[in-house]
């Protein structure tokens, strides 16, 4: 939301409602209904107001003005955008974060949705099945980023002797060497950390698929794939939408697993956006540049789900 | 005696010789099936089980020697200002989360699908706007502005916060639960003359209880989990939360990880999750489902 939006949201007060003289009848029952919604939707409102609106503008402001650790901010315009722009670590954690979502998006949704498809019909096992799968997405992401960790451990981990056994590798492997390996070895971390969250995500929009579609595919003779191309893709479109929204969003956010898994290592090779953000503003105290660079973020991500929401939109429309 | 067009006489054994084909294929992709889903099942759990295993086995957890022992939990629970405390700080901010996520998203809901107001789409968008924003835009202005307040680090400041990020999931669950309901259930209520108040709580909330579970259990699951908002917003040792002890444990001893300890904390901070999910799983993911089959 652009911070002008802040005046905006406070819904009008009840007494605008009340005097506002009515021309039909009926006009009372309706002012009482608004005077209503409007209480009912106090705390709520008051939330949003406060801990959301304000900030964003707040977030704006801090962008334009000299953050000194002692005295009065400073107007300095753009300044704190040009130092943001012009930070090679900021870049090139803009230039990692968006190969990790790229990278991170496309296994992630195309597992999740085969897992989905696998369990999408009620059976023998396929409740335990889905619990399984969807396990590790109630352990929080820090939580299982320090999992992760231990488990990709030389001193402590099983992985290293386990390739061993199975005639892999000498009994260490270094998961974290190469800013390949760091990425891959996140991306596992986090396949096996959300694929059961999506799955159910997909899920949701699977089973809102009417069967008579797939039996009359089924009656024209459609075999399994084009089922799956012509009928469930297409129909699956909001939800496979929702959850590419997310996906997306949710990468582009990385913090917890970079900084626990691989501490941005190695070389700087894995640091994301929010983690600069979060040593600028936390380690090098300067949290105007900070803001700068979330607002950069921000306004990225709101155009970046706009173009993608609108593209699948009018995609769906024109089937 | 196979070429003529299928007679009424010729096709019984030539479709029961289908059907059975059908049957035998049927059966292996059904063994084939079952054994994927075993197979994927284990590697799913196999991390955390292995965890668990891990952490009460060995030197470092049955007193040097070789065997199963409770040390790595002991070393935890010294740890800093101790596991009791960290869990009760999980648990402080947690509740508070869900106390707050519930009330607002509950009154907000009802609002948005019974009551036409002035600013109701707009509140609505706004409060979804919060998933547009990254959380670190947010995190530090809430910074500065929670110290304005006097609520910088302290749980409710914390929680508050927790709630806010909450707002967009619940309102749109709770919305949506309420649009479900049939009219006439609450428009006979307010005939008979109950207050709004009167018929929420009588008549509507009975009926919303699985959003409502579903959408506690979601304020609680991410407050307990939450990592950032707390690394922020919490500058005592004492107020830290289990999974902020925990990186503080990881991160603060240079060269000398306490593995052992590590994974301990990994189980005490993953045991309630897992367990209140088994418990409410059914409302879970009926009440998930429910909500996201509108978006």
């Amino acid at each position: 939301m652009p911070p002008t939006a802040s005046p905006a949201l406070f819904p009008a007060p009840p007494e605008t409602a009340r005097s506002r003289p009515s021309p039909r009848p009926g006009a009372g029952r309706r002012a009482r209904e608004a005077r209503t919604g409007i209480v009912l939707s106090l705390p709520l409102a008051a939330v949003v107001a406060v801990l959301f609106v304000v900030p964003v503008g707040l977030a704006g402001w801090m962008s334009l003005h000299d953050w000194p650790l002692l005295g009065a901010p400073a107007f300095s315009g753009g300044r704190n955008y040009a130092l943001a722009v012009q930070d090679r670590l900021f870049v090139e954690a803009v230039v990692f974060t968006l190969k990790y979502t790229a990278v991170t998006t496309v296994v992630l949704l195309t597992l999740s949705l085969g897992l989905a498809l696998l369990v999408q019909r009620p059976g023998r096992g396929v409740g335990l099945a889905r619990t399984a799968f969807f396990q590790p997405a109630v352990v929080g992401l820090a939580v299982a980023s320090l999992l992760w960790y231990v488990i990709f451990s030389d001193e402590a981990g099983p992985l290293g002797p386990l390739l061993a056994a199975l005639g892999i590798g000498d009994g260490t492997v270094d998961w974290f060497g190469t800013p390949g390996a760091a990425l891959w070895s996140t991306v596992l971390m986090i396949t096996w950390r959300f694929a059961g969250f999506y799955m159910l995500v997909l899920l949701t929009g699977l089973q809102a698929i009417p069967d008579d579609v797939y039996e009359a595919a089924r009656v024209d003779g459609a075999g399994w794939w084009r089922t799956l191309r012509h009928v469930t893709l297409p129909l699956l479109r909001p939800t496979l939408a929702l959850a590419l929204t997310l996906c997306v969003t949710g990468s582009l956010l990385a913090f917890e697993q970079f900084v626990l898994l691989t501490s941005g290592g190695p070389d700087n090779s894995t640091v994301t956006v929010v983690m600069t953000v979060y040593r600028q503003a936390f380690t090098l105290l300067d949290v105007g540049v900070a803001a700068a660079m979330s607002v950069l973020v921000a306004l990225v991500l709101v155009v970046g789900n706009v173009v993608q929401l609108s593209i699948l939109r009018e995609r769906g429309d024109r089937r | 005696m196979s070429l003529p067009p299928a007679s009424a006489a010729a096709t019984p054994p030539a479709s029961r010789r289908a059907g059975r084909r059908r049957r035998i294929l049927v059966r292996i992709t059904a063994t084939g099936r079952h054994t994927t889903l075993l197979a994927l099942a284990v590697l799913f759990l196999a991390p955390l089980l292995w965890t668990a295993w891990a952490s009460v086995r060995g030197p470092r957890a049955a007193g040097g020697a070789e065997g199963v022992g409770l040390d790595n939990y002991r070393r935890l629970a010294e740890y800093g200002a101790g596991l009791p405390q960290y869990t009760a700080n999980s648990l402080v901010v947690s509740l508070l989360t869900v106390a707050g996520t519930l009330t607002a998203a509950t009154l907000g809901g009802y609002a948005a699908a019974r009551f036409r107001f002035p600013g109701r789409d707009l509140l609505f968008l706004v409060t979804l706007g919060i998933l547009m924003v990254p959380y670190p835009t947010l995190l530090v202005p809430l910074y500065v502005l929670l110290g304005r307040l006097g609520l910088e680090n302290s749980h409710l400041g914390l929680a508050l916060v927790l709630t806010m990020f909450q707002l967009p999931f619940a309102l749109f669950m709770m919305r949506n639960a309420f649009d479900g309901v049939p009219r006439d259930l609450d428009e006979a209520a307010l005939i008979d003359g109950c207050g709004p108040v009167r018929t929420l709580v009588r008549v509507l909330i009975p009926v919303v209880v699985p959003a409502m579970v579903t959408v506690g259990l979601f304020a609680f699951l991410a407050s307990w989990n939450e990592f950032i908002a707390p690394l922020m917003l919490l500058s005592d040792d004492s107020l830290l939360t289990l999974p902020t002890a925990l990186a503080a444990m990881r991160s603060s001893s240079h060269g000398a990880i306490d593995f052992g300890a590590l994974q301990a904390g990994v189980i005490v901070s993953a045991v309630p999750c897992t367990a209140l999910f088994l418990l409410l799983q059914r409302h879970y993911v009926r009440g998930f489902t429910s909500g996201a089959l509108k978006g």
